[in-house]
């Protein structure tokens, strides 16, 4: 047996994993760790705040399908790190974190940067863990990936004292890990798969609801087979866009408060609702008795706490959703399907009429729509960019203009819905895929949540192109205050922010900027292609007043929308 | 929907941290528990909770699978609905006026519970049973006045075939 100090357990470790990036920021608690990370190969990206860090590695991790790993140090650069983590969890995205933590004779002792992380993310991580044995790292780390992206992914937090980082010991490499009290069911039961099928031929309005899990099970490709041989239409969770084609015929976009009039009017029309990877959610279902209201629901997914946890589902299928959907595919490929597009003619006809009468729009005015900017964005890149977003109207017309037909093409914080995850995101997307023209749709105000990151993008010559619609408010708490509060715009007005031109130059990027409609299309063009090779700020000053239609307002039916 | 009370058994992995998970799950998603009785079990790496919880039909089965969600429980048994024994056990420090005392002492012989301690003017005592023989001696006690309890809150297990 090798003997070595904790930090190079450490390396060793995250090396047999196959880790090649980590983002991070150093600091005192760490220091004996990135002394050993810097002797190995391991590409270090350093972000400018350790927020960044944990989108950063969110979005490497959406972009790869791989495991995000981040690694800060104690106390600030811990507490730093809750709000990433926080949306990692929420989204189901695989990370591991390691923090630093001041050494295990001080802890308890309000030392200088101690904080119980631990504690602080007992909630919003999958699993974590306080080492306080060198011993321990080589199996933990192990331990860590495993859970971090087997059944239901998540963020994994490893809180690492000082002096076991720099403690001798004996190591010796991990074989396979085996957890008596962890056991993912990833094979569904073959009876409950018996009655999905049986639902499926019977079925004349059926529609299929895909979410985040099935582009976490890689089973995109299962998806698309089966919705095209049962022939029914899908619609998607805000998590789920690009799980199934976008632009195929059977899609139905986006589900939910702004979601399509076709794919929320379906939804209450339907007579068998297959929920896939979905979690159900409030943004989803606004008033739950009367989500679905004549359907049978099927509901697949491999975390059983979200079977039932919002609506009632008659036909639950615990297991993977890439194992479930081939299962699936194999069963009809055994059943009669002959007629099945006949029999539901009907309703394919019903959903291309709403379709036709209630199509996403827009108008055209004197200042540019957002929406226009995002279309544009759309035709010029051909749908083949990696789309990250911020949070709100710009998350949502990101959502619904630009049509994703392969997955892990769009990073967007789903269920935490945090605002500074685009930029990061993009770069930790950027440094996944080199190759991908990555644009970060932001807001005015998102951006400044962590627009320090732009240092990081020129430190490392990652061109991310952030695309800001500029309307100068807070867009989507300012909708809603027009909408139910008598356009009392409290608070939400940014009458300053900085010149977002010069920011960009500030930190040695591009910047442009595009005020009247006939800028848009030239603006794009130059931004994304002919500046390709740096990051580039495009400052769209758009219609102040725009909103997001159609829209649910809050814990109404989905049936019922506002539009245009 | 109605709320009943339910008892569940929980072995989890015997390590620091893991009853806050478990506390932590129930506070942060809103659910309630009644009691809760934590010990190691026979294998010293694993630990028995006896937890006793509030809830209807729907919050139950979701408070059962996040329990089991927890990476580090091992199993969730619910024995409510099942053939179990319970017991709790509580201390009772009664007044034992000289007046008292020989009513307390029969209570305590009709119950079959000991005196532990004998103080001047308190006896305390010790009762184990299920839910409606420390009710019943509580309410026998209250007259006579009690000055503070301490309880186990419930353990149990079920009951093997005869």
């Amino acid at each position: 047996m090798e003997e070595l100090t904790g930090s190079q357990i450490l390396m060793r470790s995250l090396k047999a994993e196959g880790v090649d990036t980590i983002f991070g920021y150093p600091g005192g608690a760490v220091i004996d760790i990135y002394d050993e990370l810097a002797r190995t190969d391991i590409k270090h990206i350093l972000v400018r705040h350790e927020q960044g860090a944990v989108h950063a590695a969110d979005g490497y991790a959406r972009a790869s399908g791989r495991t995000g790993v981040c690694m800060v140090t104690s106390g600030p650069g811990a507490t730093n790190t809750v709000t990433g983590i926080a949306s990692a969890y929420m989204d189901s995205i695989p990370l591991v974190v390691i923090t630093g933590q001041v050494p295990t004779h001080l802890i308890g002792n309000d030392a200088f940067q101690e904080v119980d992380i631990v504690g602080i993310t007992r909630p919003c991580t999958k699993h974590n863990y306080l080492l306080k044995d060198a011993a321990d790292i080589a199996k933990t780390i192990k331990e860590a990936f495993y859970i971090a992206r087997s059944g239901r992914p998540g963020p994994v937090l490893i809180d690492l004292p000082k002096d076991i980082t720099s403690k001798i010991t004996s190591y010796e490499p991990v074989g396979e890990i085996k957890m008596k009290s962890y056991n993912p069911t990833y094979e569904p039961n073959q009876k409950q798969l018996k009655k999905v099928i049986d639902l499926v031929l019977e079925a004349k309005r059926p529609v299929i609801f895909a979410g985040g899990g099935v582009i976490l099970s890689k089973g995109s490709e299962e998806l698309t087979e089966f919705a095209r041989k049962a022939q029914i239409p899908v619609t998607m969770s805000l998590m789920g866009l690009g799980a199934f084609p976008g632009t195929d015929p059977l899609s139905m976009g986006m589900i939910g408060m702004h979601g399509t009039y076709r794919a929320n009017m379906s939804t209450g029309e339907c007579d068998l609702l297959i929920g896939i990877g979905v979690r159900f959610d409030d943004r989803v279902t606004g008033k739950t008795d009367s989500f679905a209201s004549q359907a049978n629901i099927v509901h697949i997914d491999i975390d059983p706490t979200s079977i039932r946890k919002n609506i009632p589902v008659a036909t639950p299928v615990v297991g993977d959703c890439r194992c479930t959907l081939k299962k699936l595919n194999e069963m009809l490929d055994r059943s009669n399907l002959d007629g099945i597009g006949e029999k539901r003619s009907a309703w394919f006809k019903q959903i291309e009429q709403w379709k036709s009468t209630n199509p996403l729009a827009y108008s055209q005015g004197s200042a540019i729509k957002p929406q226009f900017v995002v279309e544009q964005l759309y035709e010029l890149t051909q749908g083949e960019a990696i789309i990250t977003t911020e949070v709100g109207q710009n998350q949502m017309w990101a959502a619904q203009y630009y049509h994703f037909d392969k997955p892990g093409h769009f990073i967007t914080s789903g269920g935490l819905g945090c605002m500074g995850f685009g930029l990061p995101a993009a770069i930790g997307a950027q440094v996944a895929r080199p190759d991908k023209l990555v644009v970060d749709i932001a807001g005015d105000g998102s951006i400044q949540m962590n627009s320090q990151e732009m240092a990081t993008a020129m430190q490392y010559g990652l061109p991310v192109k952030i695309v800001i619609l500029n309307n100068g408010y807070l867009g989507m708490v300012r909708q809603w205050q027009e909408l139910f509060y008598e356009k009392r715009y409290a608070c939400t007005q940014m009458s300053t922010a900085p010149d977002f031109v010069k920011l960009a130059e500030a930190y040695g990027a591009a910047g442009l900027r595009a005020s009247k409609p006939e800028d848009v299309i030239p603006v794009l063009k130059q931004g994304l292609f002919e500046l390709r090779d740096r990051p580039v700020i495009m400052d769209f000053v758009v219609e102040q007043e725009e909103s997001v239609y159609p829209m649910v307002p809050a814990g109404a039916p989905i049936t019922e929308m506002l539009l245009v | 929907m109605n709320e009943e009370k339910h008892i569940l058994s929980i072995l989890v992995d015997n390590e620091p941290g893991v009853l806050s998970r478990i506390a932590g799950l129930f506070s942060g998603r809103g659910y309630n528990i009644e009691s809760l009785c934590v010990a190691e079990t026979l294998e010293p790496k694993i630990s028995r909770i006896t937890m006793v919880t509030k809830a209807d039909s729907i919050a139950i089965e979701q408070i059962k699978k996040q329990l089991h969600k927890l990476i580090n429980t091992i199993k969730v048994i619910e024995l409510t609905g099942q053939d179990f024994v319970q017991r709790e056990m509580v201390l009772v420090k009664v007044t034992a006026k000289p007046e008292n005392r020989a009513e307390i002492l029969r209570i305590v012989d009709i119950f079959r519970c000991k005196v532990v301690d004998v103080g001047k003017e308190h006896y305390t005592i010790e009762v184990t049973g299920d839910e409606g023989k420390i009710n019943a001696l509580l309410s026998l006690l209250r007259p006579i006045g009690i000055k503070e309890i301490a309880k186990t809150g419930i353990i149990a297990l079920n009951r093997e075939p005869k």
